[in-house]
This record gives structure tokens, C-alpha cells and sequence, in this order.
């Protein structure tokens, strides 16, 4: 199913949460809502959802104006933040939830109905809880029921709000692939929705940037990473070192021996492994000092300072591979020089 | 971190795990001290009493305890006390529901006032809650006249009881439905609604079984108000024996009339009535803390 | 939390509120406001200000005041047993401790006066011992005030006292805190909130109440007739305005009660930093 929001907006009082919308969304793709909190997204989902109406504006599924249809008939499958379990139900009994209360018409036997719910709860790897209550649930396995239980009405839609803010993170990274591999298998539209850069870049085949109540920038994950429309995603997304060529930073920049060789703006935004590193063997020229590091595992992250700041300059991060600085070796307090590889600028 | 060992020259007593215990517990002797202090306040206030009931209802034994009970006056009243409540409660129940959809399930203008008037009743002096009732249908109230051209009775009869007693116990059920709601939030509710659900069903299978042990406290304590209330009960009942006389008026009746046994026997179904519902309202909190 | 607006049954759950709400609540006592419109403000201060009326709120709001005093210590007392002391048979007394929310008034107010008349157990002890009378005399009302205040005291402050962060006691007494310190600062501080708007819900709840007094008050006009009672008596004798002007009275001061309760409960959440 593909989705169509067009020019939608939402007040809660005098607050904007969402501000002339457009968004278009193809059938099949996993998409994220990634934004910081209070910055809409939940909302957008919900207004997808049918949970909540849209001031202005219009949402189409295939085309068809959906946007004041009741959220029962819009074919969604919705996966709430904090899974929304009914307490008072089993495992299979909330998975079977919407097929026992479709209307009688529709209803498939009770027969098809306990198969269909064995193959949901197979499909999660969870069908040997059938019988426990919500309450004897791990929050991964909590999860996976809740994602059953919206698969079990067979949605054209699948919606999760923020589906793994609540778990550990060891669990929290395990789910994201199998979310992943899961909507390789069924290829029904997901959209998700997380503050979570790095869950959104893992996870996700599109990204939609979200603040403020207005897009960002929508495309790929490495579209974002590497090509961010503007400074709000270029710092929401990936880390960056900002550089204001016009302030202070310009004398800063200058006496630090920092040079931009084609400035396309007046703000350089440079991300960490795009600064290299050399130890400098006559240590006049640059007043960059390497303050401290630290071990990421594959990367080494390191700190810069200028020399004469004290502490109280500016910090430069970069990255390099693990074996690359074992090479150079740096140690702390060595004097260094930066070169620029990359930069993104903005006014 | 090394201490430096130095030979101890402190007694055994004072040393700091000592100290401390003994400033998070009470010495022994207070302890007790204190436990006896509540239980003898209990006992005498509230374990005595019940005793009192009990002994005086069958202190001229149980053949005059059934007498009194088996009495027309006293069956009339146990018979017009069951009926206030049969008519009471329901209609309480019914309307805590509604107003804890409404004031826990939507934003509205002016919904913390609505949850203050719901609760105001409580504040009320329970003769004041029957005095109004006396000046809306009394003889000299706003529909006095008109009433008793039409020949309706209100005050001085059954609506009456049934009136103040609504009055008395309005917020009962509410009162228990609107917290737990609120902190229970509309999630189970939104999901089954996305799965599918029609209203009726989402209510029936979702939030009904949600709140099913809260809505039993409330209805619990709403009847056992229904069932004991006195003072407005007594300002609009005209205490007509056998016609007006609510159990609770009836325990009064005989009591000013001497007859302890007839007073206490009738008093002891009430306090029968308590106990049973503090054993219900022990299990329900024990069944709420369980969910 | 965000509140949905695809939630079904707006209109009729709250017309339902609405009505339900005027026509048993707001409707009746408006009425007690309206008919007082039709008394002067010279006969409401002369009704008010007769000395049987004063008299009677002396005694309705002294023993009150006395009653929740005596019920907040006590109450203090035992919440801290339940909660903190486990003994044989606990569960069963906290548990009766509701028992004046469910026992009716009338009962109450029969089984007290028995107990404490001067033949009774209590009284005939008392009245030997010590040369006291209780019953029929303004003791009494406080006897059975306190009987009404004990379930609000207690059950006020055991849920404070459940969530209190022990680990505050702990931190008192590694700096060196002896117990009566930790419970004079650390302690008390923290539930006296809580036990400010406990005494403020018993003595509302005792202004008001009827049935368990009437019976061991004697009810001798001056000396122990208490409001309510007043207002009954006015009625029966077709004194409609006297116990019309004497009954908003008290509205108001319950009224009065009610803002004075919310507000310290808003302050009790504040300093708990539960808002």
C-alpha cells in the first residue's frame, strides 16, 4: 500500500506539531520518522494511523482519501510504544484478538483462527508462550507479541511508535535486524518511529528527517549521513564538527593552521573521520594538540585542542581505524596537524 | 583504601554497625510499646464495639433475637433498605462509568471542575444532604404545592430516600474509576480499536476487564453507604414505621423506644453487612494489588 | 498523555455526567443558595447570631478540632505500626481499621453510647476511676468524632509512609543521626503533609456528622447540641428559614474545608515532586 499525506497540519492548543506535511510514501518500504522529541512524529504516525485527525490536510492509501476514516477501516497494523498488551488476555488470546472480533461476516473459523495465531507466534519465535500472561513477559518478547498481534489482521500498514525505546540495549539491537529481515519476508509498508539516529540508519530503507513539526530531508540513510540538506540534519544525524567561518572561529581556524581550501558557505560542518591526523615531527607550525582519546573498538576517537586555549577553546573530534593510529603513534599532548577531507557547508 | 589497624580500645557496644542499626530501628522496648499503644486503640474503638453489638443483640437470647428481627417493622425496613440500595447502586454504578469515560478518555473545558462537583457530595453534611430534598418537594418547598395537587409524595416517602440517599452516595464508583483510568491511559483502548474492535466490544473486552476490581470496590462501598446511610435518610424520611423506616431508622426507632434487643439485633445485620464488606474490600485491594 | 480524539461515546458519556450530575447534585443544592436569597441579611445574622446557633458551632467545631487532634496522634501512631512493625495478626487489624467507613452511623452511634453511658463498660470504669462521665456530655461527641476521624488519619498517611524513601534514613544515620533525630527531622517533616490534610479531612468529616453522635451527646441545647442536630430540630418544628440559613452556613464552611484540602494535597504533591 502506498501513502499519501498531503499538506498536513495539527495544533494541540497553540502548539504546531505539525506543519504543512507532504509526504509520499511507495508501497513496500521501510520507513523511518526520525526526529528529537516533541518534534511531531508520534503525531504523524498517529494521523496515519487514524488515532488521531489531522487539523488540515489529507492522507491516501493507494490513492484513496482515507482522512476521515475511522481508524478500524483504514487496514493498519499498529505496534504502540509500550506494547498496549491487554493485560487480562494470553499471549494467543491477543494475538487472536482481531480476527475473533472482526465482524461476523468476515470472521474466519475458529479453526483457521488458532492456526493463523500459531503461524504469527512461530513467525516471532515465541508460539511456546501461547498460554503466559503479558505480565510473565520479557519487554523483547513483550514486543514481538505486540508486532504478532498486529500482523494477525494481515495489515496493508504496519505502524510502530518508537518500538524499541523501551528495551535493553542488547535486546533493543538484536530486534532491529529482525525487523528488518522480517519486512524483507512480508514487504508490507512499515513506517517507524524513533529518536534514535543510529536505530533509524540500521533499520530503515528511507529516513525521513522530522522538526519541528516540518521534514528535514527524506532519502536513503547514506543520502542523509552524506549529503544532509541542511544543518539541522547534518548535526541530528551522524556526529560533525561545526566550524563558523565568519565568527570567532575564523581567527581561530587561522592561527591553528586549519585551512579550507574552496569555502562554499560561512558554517563547515566536518564529520570526525573526514579530519585526518598527522603527528608533527618539528612541532612549530600548529598549536593543535591531541588532549585525550578513546577506544571505540574499531575507531579511536580523538580529542583536539588548541594548545594555548586551555580548556576553555574549542574541542576538534576526529576518527581514524584502529591500526591507522596504532601506526601513527600518537600519544596524548603530541602536537598534530588536521587536514580537512571533507566538509559540508551551509549559510 | 587501606585503613590503618590500630588496636581497638573502643568497647564492643559502639561500634558503627551498631550505631546505625539502632538508628534505623526503634529499641525493642518502644517497639512494643507501640504496637500495644495501636492495638489497644483499635481494640477499644473498633474490635469492642462489634463485641457490644453482638452481646446486647443476644443478650436475652437467640429466640428473642429472631423475634426481633422476625418482627413486621424490622422486615419492612430490611425490605425498603434492600430496595433503596437495589435502586441506588445501579444508577451510581452507571454514572461513575460515564463520568470516568468522559473526564479520563477526552479533553474538555472545564473538566477539573467537573471532577471537584462530582466529588462534592462527600463534603456535604449528611442532614444538610436531606434538608435540601425537604426544600425542593417539601410542603414548603419550590414543588410543595404542585406535588400535593397532583397527589405525588416525595419527602416522607420512598423517592425521598431514594433521593438523598443517590445524593449521599454519588461519587462512590466515580471516585474509584477516574484515577485508575487516568493512570491506566488509552492504549489497550487505541490498540483495540486498531485491531478492529467495534466500541461495545473494546468496552466489554478491554476496559471493562481492566477496571472490573476498582469498579467492584466502588460499588462495594457505594452499597454499603446506600445500606447504612442515617442522617439524610432520617430528615426525609419521617420515620413512619413500617411504611418510611430504612434499617438504620429502625435501629433508632427502637433504640429511643428501649428495646435494646430490637435495636441491637437489627443493628447487628448492619454490622454484619460492615464486616462482609470489609472482608470484601480486603480481598478486592489484595485481588488490585495482584493485577 | 496524549488523549485521543477517536475514542467513541464523547456526547452521551458526558451529557449523561451532565445531567445525572444537576438534576441529583447541583439542582438540590442550588436550591439551599436560592431559598436563602429569600431571608434579609438581618434575619440571617439574627438566626445566625443567636446564642443557641453560635452555641451549637462552639460545640460542633471545638470538638471537632479535638476530635481530629486526638485522632491524629493516634492515627500517626498506628499507621507506623502497620507499616512498619510486622506482628501476629496485623493484616487482620489494619483491616478493621475501615471499619467506621462501613459500619452505618446509627450503629456507631447506639454501640458508643452503651459503652460509654454510666453503666456501660467503659463508662461505669471510667466514671469509677476517675470520676469522668463521658456519655451526654460534649466528651462524648468527641469519643465518637474520633471513632469517625480514625480511618481518615490512618489511611491518609499509610501510603506515605509505605513510599517513604528509606534510604533518606540511612543517608541520617551514616552522617551520624540518632533515631529520634532521624524521625524528628527526617521522618516527621517529610509526612507532615499528609498528616495536615488528614486532620483537615476528619475534622470536615466531623463538622458534618450526625449519626454517631446524636446518641452519646445527650443533646442539651448550649452544652452539647451539635449543628446538624440544630437543623434537624428547626425543621421539625417548620423553622424552615432558621435551618435553611444555618445549613448554607455550613455548606459554605465545608466548602471552605474543600479548597483548604485540595490545596494542601496540591502542596503535599509539590513537595513530593509527584506533579
Amino acid at each position: 500500500m502506498s501513502i499519501v499525506l498531503s499538506d498536513i497540519s495539527k495544533k494541540f492548543g497553540d502548539f504546531c506539531a505539525l506543519d504543512h506535511i507532504n509526504l509520499e510514501i511507495p508501497q513496500g518500504e521501510l520507513l523511518a520518522l526520525l526526529g528529537p522529541s516533541g518534534c511531531g512524529k508520534t503525531t504523524l504516525l498517529r494521523i496515519i494511523a487514524g488515532l488521531e485527525r489531522a487539523d488540515t490536510g489529507k492522507v491516501l492509501f493507494n490513492g484513496q482519501d482515507m482522512t476521515d476514516e475511522d481508524v478500524r477501516n483504514r487496514g493498519i497494523g499498529f505496534v504502540f510504544q509500550h506494547y498496549a498488551l491487554f493485560r487480562h488476555m494470553t499471549v494467543f488470546d491477543n494475538v487472536a484478538f482481531g480476527l475473533r472480533f472482526k465482524p461476523a461476516k468476515l470472521r474466519p473459523s475458529e479453526a483457521i483462527i488458532r492456526k493463523n495465531v500459531k503461524e504469527l507466534l512461530a513467525l516471532v519465535h515465541l508460539d511456546w508462550l501461547a498460554d503466559r500472561y503479558p505480565d510473565q513477559l520479557s519487554g523483547g518478547q513483550r514486543q514481538r507479541i505486540a508486532l504478532a498481534r498486529a500482523l494477525a489482521v494481515e495489515p496493508a500498514v504496519l505502524l510502530l511508535d518508537e518500538p524499541f525505546g523501551a528495551l535493553d540495549a542488547s535486546v533493543r539491537k538484536e530486534l532491529r535486524l529482525w525487523l528488518r529481515h522480517l519486512h524483507q519476508n512480508l514487504h508490507v509498508t512499515t513506517i517507524f518511529v524513533t529518536h534514535d539516529q543510529e536505530e533509524a540508519m540500521e533499520v530503515a530503507s528511507e529516513i525521513v528527517v522530522v522538526n519541528k513539526g516540518k521534514v528535514e530531508q527524506k532519502g536513503t540513510p547514506s543520502k542523509i549521513y552524506d549529503e544532509p540538506h541542511n544543518d539541522f540534519v547534518s548535526r541530528f544525524v551522524g556526529q560533525t564538527n561545526v566550524f563558523h567561518l565568519e565568527k570567532d572561529d575564523a581567527h581561530w581556524l587561522k592561527s591553528a593552521g586549519i585551512v579550507f581550501d574552496n569555502p562554499q558557505g560561512v558554517t563547515a560542518h566536518v564529520r570526525p573521520h573526514n579530519i585526518s591526523v598527522e603527528k608533527q615531527i618539528n612541532g612549530t607550525e600548529s598549536a593543535i594538540v591531541l588532549k585525550d582519546w578513546q577506544h571505540l573498538g574499531a575507531i579511536i576517537r580523538l580529542e583536539l585542542v588548541k594548545d594555548s586555549a586551555n580548556g576553555a577553546g574549542k574541542t576538534i573530534y576526529a576518527e581514524m581505524p584502529n591500526d591507522a593510529f596504532r601506526h601513527s603513534a600518537l600519544k596524548r599532548g603530541d602536537k598534530v596537524s588536521l587536514f580537512i577531507k571533507h566538509a559540508h557547508w551551509f549559510n | 583504601m587501606h585503613a590503618i589497624v590500630q588496636p581497638s580500645t573502643k568497647p564492643l557496644t559502639s561500634n558503627p554497625s551498631t550505631t546505625i542499626r539502632s538508628a534505623l530501628q526503634e529499641p525493642l522496648w518502644l517497639k512494643i510499646t507501640l504496637i500495644a499503644i495501636a492495638l489497644g486503640f483499635i481494640f477499644l474503638f473498633l474490635c469492642l464495639p462489634l463485641l457490644i453489638v453482638l452481646f446486647h443483640a443476644f443478650a436475652k437470647g437467640v429466640g428473642a433475637y429472631w423475634e426481633a428481627i422476625l418482627q413486621p417493622d424490622t422486615l419492612a425496613a430490611i425490605k425498603l433498605t434492600l430496595l433503596t440500595a437495589l435502586v441506588t447502586v445501579p444508577a451510581n454504578t452507571l454514572f461513575g462509568i460515564a463520568a470516568a469515560w468522559a473526564i479520563t478518555r477526552f479533553e474538555f473545558r472545564g473538566k477539573s471542575l467537573l471532577t471537584t462537583l462530582i466529588d462534592l457530595p462527600f463534603s456535604v453534611s449528611p442532614v444538610i444532604s436531606g434538608v435540601i430534598f425537604v426544600l425542593l418537594f417539601g410542603m414548603q418547598g419550590y414543588f410543595g404545592e404542585w406535588l400535593r395537587d397532583h397527589d405525588i409524595k416525595i419527602v416522607f416517602a420512598i423517592p425521598g430516600i431514594i433521593l438523598a440517599t443517590l445524593f449521599v452516595t454519588f461519587p462512590f464508583v466515580a471516585r474509584q474509576l477516574i484515577p485508575l483510568m487516568q493512570e491506566m491511559g488509552n492504549e489497550e483502548e487505541e490498540a483495540a480499536l486498531s485491531l478492529g474492535a467495534s466500541s461495545w466490544k473494546m468496552f466489554f473486552k478491554v476496559t471493562l476487564p481492566n477496571i472490573k476490581w476498582a469498579l467492584l470496590y466502588g460499588v462495594l462501598l457505594c452499597n454499603a453507604r446506600a445500606m447504612g446511610e442515617f442522617g439524610a435518610v432520617s430528615v426525609v424520611s419521617g420515620h413512619i414505621r413500617g411504611l418510611t423506616n430504612t434499617l438504620p431508622l429502625h435501629v433508632e426507632v427502637s433504640y429511643n423506644d428501649y428495646q435494646t434487643v430490637g435495636a441491637f439485633a437489627s443493628a447487628s445485620i448492619l454490622a454484619g453487612l460492615a464486616v462482609v464488606t470489609l472482608v470484601l474490600k480486603t480481598l478486592l485491594e489484595w485481588k488490585q494489588g495482584n493485577r | 498523555m496524549s488523549q485521543s480524539q477517536i475514542m467513541p461515546g464523547f456526547r452521551p458519556a458526558l451529557g449523561f455526567t451532565l445531567v445525572y450530575l444537576s438534576l441529583i447534585v447541583l439542582i438540590p443544592l442550588s436550591t439551599l443558595v436560592f431559598k436563602s436569597f429569600q431571608l434579609s441579611w438581618d434575619d440571617y445574622l439574627r438566626i445566625i447570631g443567636s446564642k443557641r446557633v453560635l452555641a451549637s458551632f462552639r460545640v460542633s467545631f471545638g470538638s471537632a478540632l479535638i476530635a481530629a487532634a486526638i485522632a491524629s496522634v493516634f492515627g500517626v501512631i498506628v499507621a507506623w505500626v502497620m507499616v512498619r512493625y510486622s506482628f501476629f495478626g496485623r493484616k487482620f487489624f489494619d483491616a478493621i481499621i475501615d471499619l467506621p467507613f462501613a459500619l452505618p452511623t446509627a450503629v456507631a452511634g447506639i454501640v458508643l453510647a452503651t459503652i460509654f453511658q454510666p453503666t456501660g463498660v467503659l463508662g461505669k470504669f471510667l466514671l469509677d476511676t476517675f470520676g469522668i462521665q463521658v456519655a451526654f456530655k460534649p466528651l462524648g461527641i468527641v469519643i465518637a468524632l474520633i471513632f469517625i476521624s480514625i480511618p481518615f488519619v490512618v489511611r491518609t498517611l499509610e501510603p506515605v509512609l509505605l513510599e517513604f524513601d528509606t534510604t533518606m534514613e540511612e543517608a541520617a544515620a551514616s552522617m551520624g543521626a540518632s533515631r529520634w533525630q532521624i524521625f524528628t527531622k527526617v521522618i516527621f517533616p517529610n509526612i507532615f503533609p499528609a498528616l495536615l490534610t488528614a486532620f483537615a479531612l476528619s475534622f470536615s468529616r466531623s463538622v458534618g456528622e450526625y449519626g454517631s453522635v446524636i446518641f452519646i451527646a445527650g443533646n442539651l441545647p448550649f452544652v452539647s447540641e451539635i449543628v446538624p442536630l440544630l437543623i434537624v430540630t428547626k425543621l421539625e418544628q417548620y423553622e424552615i428559614e432558621g435551618a435553611t440559613a444555618i445549613a448554607l452556613t455550613m455548606l459554605l464552611i465545608s466548602f471552605l474545608f474543600l479548597f483548604l484540602i485540595n490545596l494542601l494535597q496540591l502542596w503535599t504533591h509539590k513537595r513530593s515532586g509527584q506533579l
